[in-house]
């Protein structure tokens, strides 16, 4: 198991830098109870998914930086690793003052998962699949188990994961708690409408079972794991022909193009989404490559492959350089990247068999690709507007534009109907996600300008993304959030689900 | 909590009429901060500065905190903690004496001593340990060019604020991994109240640009921030400038 081998490791190195300090400083320096080892994690060709990416140095019940996938506001916690559910119960009742919050594999942008001065619980080490019904496509799993190992396991088996985003590497309690949608949300909605139960621990330390239809359960899908830790869940799986995806591609040449081909034809496809390329100017404002498709049937694979459809082979390109310098990403070489990426795109291709990896997931390809944005870090902008406010989706990608962010291909897609989840973020609407660079001078006044035109078009913004949003904003964009409040108020009295972004946010 | 961009919801500004930290509480005010707490002397100008703020919409409150009183540092600022996290403390207060004079009177340079270095030693750690405890949160501390290399004209001063910033750098490398970011600043000749009066030296900036610069500084978690920033380049020449020279020099 990979944490067996993060703990070898981690007892070498914590003794050596014990050792070190045991020679020049006094046994009770007030400051060493919380000092994290310096230096990068080591990779284990074949775990580098599996650890998560925020220790900064190899420890298991230690203090460490923590930060979110934009590597952004980082501080320090007690990381806590629990192996079962009556670990993970422990780790909730001894948490102290300063409470705790669940992590998955740390690919919220912000600081979802993070939680200052308190505990932090990586639940990849729950990550056992419990049961799975091949028949009815239902499996039962611990929350830790990410999406990619249960594409692993159930692709062979004709099942898939109800809805995947941007990147396998997600855990299931990640995509409860943050209500995550894909490419298939104009049909299939967000993640937790495909939960059939979950377990969910709470501030009282105890395991209670959380249906469908409950306020709980409501509270908890989006809910940013700020009801409890979620243990175990329940999901009802899509079934599958193949492992491949048949795709249509074809090149919008500006943004009404492609909100014209988005709306007309969208509804012929499973699963849709189109790439922007934001740093076009003038007539080309909004050019793009709309890439949709489904799961390929059987019968239209060519023989060979017909022979193992079911088989998953995601490709893996080396990691991306621990230190990338700052400003490596300007405008300049951003924007040749888009517009060969444009250019490259055929202007109307159908039925290409693509693998899932390329068509779901292809960042994946490299790991920590977070980390070309250099130390600065980034944020992800990710927000959406009702239908009827086209006119505010393209003011702000006016706007966007003309500010010129060295932002690779942003992702424009249109959400269905919405679910229950108090703090769910998806309504039926235009969304865009974009990441910029966090240096970029003068950003966070033009992210609070897009602010106030997506709060007044009755938008919101996606707490898995947000690192910045003003709580009293981010208040007017999800009417339930008082609800919300209330439910922790009566559920945690005390504060024992904590996070930086619910300290930030007041939630 | 501080943003993306390092912007703090909630600050504590130690010196609570220092101009600089004025300027720099109005310019986070009109980002993300919210609480803002004014430690100092009391006097009315603690409070119409906090009435200032407040005026911005932050809710300010005012505590008395002298920085000669190292003895109740502890229980004076504990107080200010326990309402809540502080995500920024900037140590403002500051003392510039009067070199001519303070050499003829020993007790005086000792006061700008006591203000600048050991009363910093104490509110700084006693900071630094609450900021620890919640595991994030910047000290930003006003050293000053003075304290690079000593000058005839200034060295009570000078001296002080060199004590003042290897004590800060030696506290930001102890609470590396903490959480903590410490961020050291020094201004050239700024125009306040402090230097009201005295001959402008070259490259004289305003406590808006130094407000600018920490701003700037928070968003890149950096460690020495220099204002103007072309100060970094002429202050390590002159550190390397022998010393029958430098004690010639117009400065
Ligand atoms: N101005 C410059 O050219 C310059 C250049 C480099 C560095 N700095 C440094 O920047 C900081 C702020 O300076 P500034 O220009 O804003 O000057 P300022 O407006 O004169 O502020 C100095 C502050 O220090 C406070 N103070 C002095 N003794 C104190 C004590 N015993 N207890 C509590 N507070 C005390 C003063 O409070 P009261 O109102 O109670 O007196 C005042 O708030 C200082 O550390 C200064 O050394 C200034």
């Amino acid at each position: 198991m990979a944490g067996g081998r993060t703990s070898g490791v981690t007892l070498v190195y914590k003794k050596q830098i014990f050792m070190t300090f045991r020679i020049d400083t006094p046994i009770n320096h007030p400051f060493r109870r919380n000092r994290v080892q310096l230096g990068e994690k080591r990779h284990f060709s074949g775990y580098r998914h599996a650890m998560p990416d925020f220790i900064t140095a190899l420890s298991v019940d230690d203090f460490a930086s923590v930060t979110g996938w934009g590597r952004t506001a980082p501080t320090t916690a007690l990381v806590v690793r629990p192996r079962t559910y009556e670990e993970a119960a422990a780790a909730v009742r001894g948490c102290g003052t300063r409470g705790s919050i669940a992590r998955g594999l740390g690919r919220a942008y912000g600081d979802a998962a993070q939680n200052a001065g308190g505990s932090v619980l990586d639940m990849t080490g729950l990550d056992r699949i419990r049961t799975v019904d091949a028949d009815t496509g239902m499996v039962v799993c611990d929350a830790g188990v990410s999406l990619h190992r249960l594409m692993e396991v159930l692709l062979p088996l004709g099942w898939f994961v109800p809805v995947t985003p941007g990147t396998r590497y997600v855990t299931v309690g990640g995509a409860i708690g943050a209500d995550i949608h894909g490419k298939n949300h104009h049909v299939s909605g967000g993640f937790a409408r495909h939960v059939r139960s979950l377990q969910l621990l709470t501030a009282d330390g105890q395991a209670r079972t959380v249906l469908p239809g409950t306020d709980l359960f409501d509270a908890t899908a989006g809910g940013m794991g700020l009801t409890g830790v979620i243990l175990s869940a329940t999901i009802q799986l899509l079934r599958v022909e193949t492992s491949l995806m048949s795709v249509d591609t074809e090149r919008a040449t500006d943004l009404d193009d492609l909100m014209t081909r988005l709306t007309e034809t969208d509804h012929l496809y499973r699963y849709s989404v189109a790439w922007i390329d934001l740093l076009a100017k003038g007539a080309a404002t909004g050019r793009s490559v709309l890439t949709r498709g489904d799961h390929a049937p059987l019968d239209v694979l060519p023989p060979r492959a017909a022979r193992h459809p079911l088989v998953f082979r995601p490709g893996q390109l080396p990691a991306a350089p621990a230190f990338v310098p700052e400003g490596l990403l300007g405008k300049r070489s951003v924007s040749l990247f888009n517009e060969l990426w444009y250019r490259r795109a055929p202007r109307a291709r159908t039925g290409e068999l693509q693998k899932i990896s390329t068509f779901f997931h292809p960042l994946d390809g490299v790991p920590h690709w977070n980390r070309i944005y250099g130390r600065g870090g980034f944020v992800q902008y990710q927000f959406v507007v009702p239908y009827g406010q086209e006119e505010a989706l393209r003011r702000i990608v006016m706007r966007i534009s003309r500010r010129g962010c060295p932002s690779f291909l942003a992702v424009l897609k249109r959400f269905g109907r919405g679910d229950s989840g108090w703090l769910s973020f998806p309504v039926p609407g235009w969304t865009l996600a974009l990441d910029i660079p966090a240096g970029l001078p003068r950003l966070g006044v033009f992210l609070d300008e897009l602010d106030e035109e997506v709060a007044a078009a009755g938008g919101r913004l996606y707490l898995a993304k947000d690192s910045r949003v003003r709580p009293e904003t981010l208040a007017a964009m999800y009417p339930q959030i008082d609800r919300f409040r209330s439910l922790r108020a009566e559920l945690d009295p005390h504060g024992v689900f904590t996070s930086d972004l619910s300290r930030r946010l007041a939630l | 909590m501080k943003d993306a961009f390092g912007t703090p919801q909630s600050l504590l500004v130690l010196g609570g009429t220092s101009e600089i930290g004025l300027a720099t509480a109005r310019r986070l005010v009109a980002r993300r901060a919210r609480t803002v707490w004014l430690a100092g002397r009391p006097s009315p100008a603690l409070e119409a500065a906090a009435g200032q703020l407040r005026r911005l919409g932050a809710d300010v409150h005012t505590v008395a905190f002298d920085a000669l009183d190292s003895a109740s540092h502890e229980e004076v600022l504990g107080k200010v903690f326990a309402e809540g996290d502080i995500d920024m403390v900037l140590l403002a207060f500051g003392l510039l004496g009067d070199q001519a004079n303070d050499e003829a009177d020993p007790m005086a340079a000792v006061r700008v001593a006591q203000t600048n270095y050991t009363g910093a030693v104490s509110a700084g750690l006693v900071c630094a340990n609450a900021l620890q405890g919640q595991g994030h949160g910047s000290l930003v501390v006003l050293s000053s060019v003075a304290g690079e290399r000593a000058r005839r004209a200034n060295f009570i001063y000078g001296s002080s604020k060199a004590g003042l910033d290897a004590f800060t750098q030696g506290l930001g490398d102890a609470l590396v991994g903490t959480g903590v970011h410490v961020m050291i600043v020094r201004p050239g000749f700024v125009r306040t109240k402090m230097t009201e009066g005295l001959q402008e030296a070259p490259l004289a900036t305003t406590p808006e640009a130094v407000a600018t610069a920490i701003e700037a500084g928070l968003r890149r978690r950096a460690e020495v921030v220099w204002v103007p920033g072309t100060l970094r380049a002429v202050m390590s020449a002159l550190r390397h400038v022998p010393r029958p020279l430098f004690r010639r020099l117009p400065i």
